[in-house]
């Protein structure tokens, strides 16, 4: 049993002058056999492996990935979390995620800080407007606590904004939803793997799969560069990889993976307390505890796996961002990064099992799963613990391609997710 | 940033100057055979997609030159350009050889046919 972290356990260590804190999580060598193993030890992959021990009592599992644990998207991201979405499958998925973030610290004993500092969604054409009134009625009928806000609102909450009506593009109100907000992208990770090698989850790093077994119709293991491993239930949980792990057990995936750029800003003091999306001019901002304002905006247009993206997209988000916040125009930026995001047609994510018996896919996230790890976590879990679709993850089938049901929030959340 | 040049004007530029258009070689079921379409043919038409890491081949338009569609073969990868071809040919043969799981699957069935 692993120490917990408090405020007796941080006193104790400083006397040691925090020598002696163990591992968070072991490094061990995979097994010869595991009842289930997770590709992917990214937040989704690895909040699936806690919720499996956790909810489902399967410790004896394994979540293999190739690079370091939440090395891809999970840290890669803009950190936004809301469940503002349109579709009534969408909002079930995403505000439990949002509600399960409310109580992640205590649960992982890990401070995830989640910070429920309010998010608002700019609307900048009438059209934008009408879409997010919309929306906001969807959200009502489901019981979200979100609402339209005034101009006027909007300037209090963020006086930066540029509230000049002649401008190309005025704020005519906003989307707010004041339970969103942001977390810490890189302690979800740790404090899901932390908490799942507790309960005996063998994490696996540097350990990258290279083909997929297959006995019939069903999973039989995995080859990796670090040996086979036999299971009967895999959970592909790749992101911006997933096509190239399903086409190794012959499942062609609706997917296109693309570039999505982040960048921060130097550090300086708090000018604004919430999350602003605008949409329209494609950006959004928030601040971190450390000062730095973190800025993202939409994907690059083509397929790519570089974890690089152009100067163009990174140049359209900044403008747009400039404009709507002019006070920035001198702030220097200090890195800027990428990660290959995992597109689906109707913008919306796929959980699924799929033709192969014993093989289950979670992916489609596209520019938006930070906000999800928790939600998709739980529900993934469970469907792959009693080979049945989760209530909520079944609209998010691989079939909804095949029946034509699609779960569009393109339309309703354009740019950013 | 990429640079592009079309096949058909000859035009250079960067990705600004032309507009990507998704997977090359995507057929319509309906124009072949519009009495006998199922619906995995029209799902993989629709959204099934080759998203290989590697050689991948893409439609492109030449937006602020001829205004036409063309081809192209492109590393998803390193992001280099290995060949510009038009819109209703395929690629160079060496290039269809170096083309690897869906993609090669493809371009036997259209040798075939």
């Amino acid at each position: 049993m692993k120490t917990r972290y408090s405020i007796f356990s941080l006193a104790r260590n400083a006397m040691n002058y925090h020598k002696d804190w163990e591992k968070a999580w072991r490094s061990p060598d995979p097994k010869a056999e595991y009842d289930a193993v997770i590709v992917g030890a990214g937040g989704h992959g690895l909040a699936t492996a806690y919720y499996l021990a956790k909810n489902h009592k399967m410790t004896n599992i394994a979540v293999v990935e190739k690079g370091w644990l939440g090395g891809g998207n999970t840290g890669r991201n803009t950190t936004i979390i809301r469940s503002n979405y349109l579709q009534d499958s969408s909002i079930a998925i995403y505000e439990l995620a949002r509600s399960l973030y409310e109580g992640l610290s205590q649960d992982l004993n890990f401070n995830t800080m989640f910070s429920p500092r309010g998010l608002m969604m700019l609307c900048q054409t009438e059209h934008e407007f009408r879409a997010m009134k919309r929306t906001s009625h969807a959200n009502r009928l489901a019981g979200l606590d979100c609402r339209m806000i005034t101009p006027a609102e909007v300037k209090e909450i963020v006086p930066i904004i540029n509230d000049d009506p002649a401008c190309r593009y005025p704020v005519l109100g906003a989307y707010y939803q004041p339970r969103g907000g942001t977390g810490r992208h890189d302690a979800v990770a740790w404090g899901y793997a932390r908490g799942a090698d507790a309960m005996g989850v063998d994490i696996i790093q540097n350990c990258e799969v290279t083909g997929i077994r297959r006995e019939g119709g069903q999973v039989a293991g995995l080859d990796t560069t670090r040996g086979t491993i036999r299971t009967k239930k895999i959970g592909v949980v790749t992101a911006g990889h997933v096509s190239t792990i399903m086409d190794m057990a012959g499942v062609r995936m609706p997917i296109e993976s693309m570039c999505l750029q982040a960048l921060v800003s130097e550090p300086i003091k708090p000018v604004i307390d919430c999350v602003v999306m605008a949409n329209t001019v494609h950006g959004y901002i928030s601040q971190s505890d450390k000062g730095e304002l973190v800025v993202g905006g939409g994907t690059d247009p083509y397929n790519n796996y570089s974890q690089r993206g152009s100067f163009t997209a990174l140049e359209h988000t900044v403008t747009a961002l400039v404009e709507t916040f002019p006070i920035i125009s001198r702030l220097r930026m200090l890195r800027q990064w990428g990660g290959i995001v995992d597109m689906t047609g109707d913008r919306s994510p796929i959980l699924s099992k799929t033709d192969v018996q014993g093989l289950y896919v979670n992916c489609g996230w596209g520019t938006g799963g930070f906000k999800a790890i928790p939600g998709s976590g739980w529900v993934f879990a469970d469907t792959i613990a009693n080979d049945r679709p989760h209530p909520i993850a079944e609209p998010f089938s691989l079939n909804r391609f095949l029946e034509g049901r699609l779960i569009d929030e393109s339309v309703a959340a354009a740019v950013a997710h | 940033m990429l640079v592009v040049t079309c096949p058909v004007c000859g035009a250079e530029g960067d990705e600004t100057d032309f507009h990507y258009g998704g997977q090359a070689h995507v057929r319509r079921p309906a124009t072949h055979d519009p009495a006998n379409i199922s619906d995995e043919e029209q799902r993989d038409y629709l959204f099934i997609r080759h998203n290989p890491k590697g050689l991948h081949f893409e439609r492109w338009r030449c937006d602020r030159g001829c205004g036409k569609w063309f081809h192209a073969a492109r590393d998803t990868v390193s992001m280099e350009f290995k060949a510009f071809y038009g819109i209703s040919e395929l690629p160079p043969e060496e290039l269809q050889a170096q083309a690897k799981g869906p993609w090669a699957d493809y371009f036997k069935s259209r040798a075939k046919a």
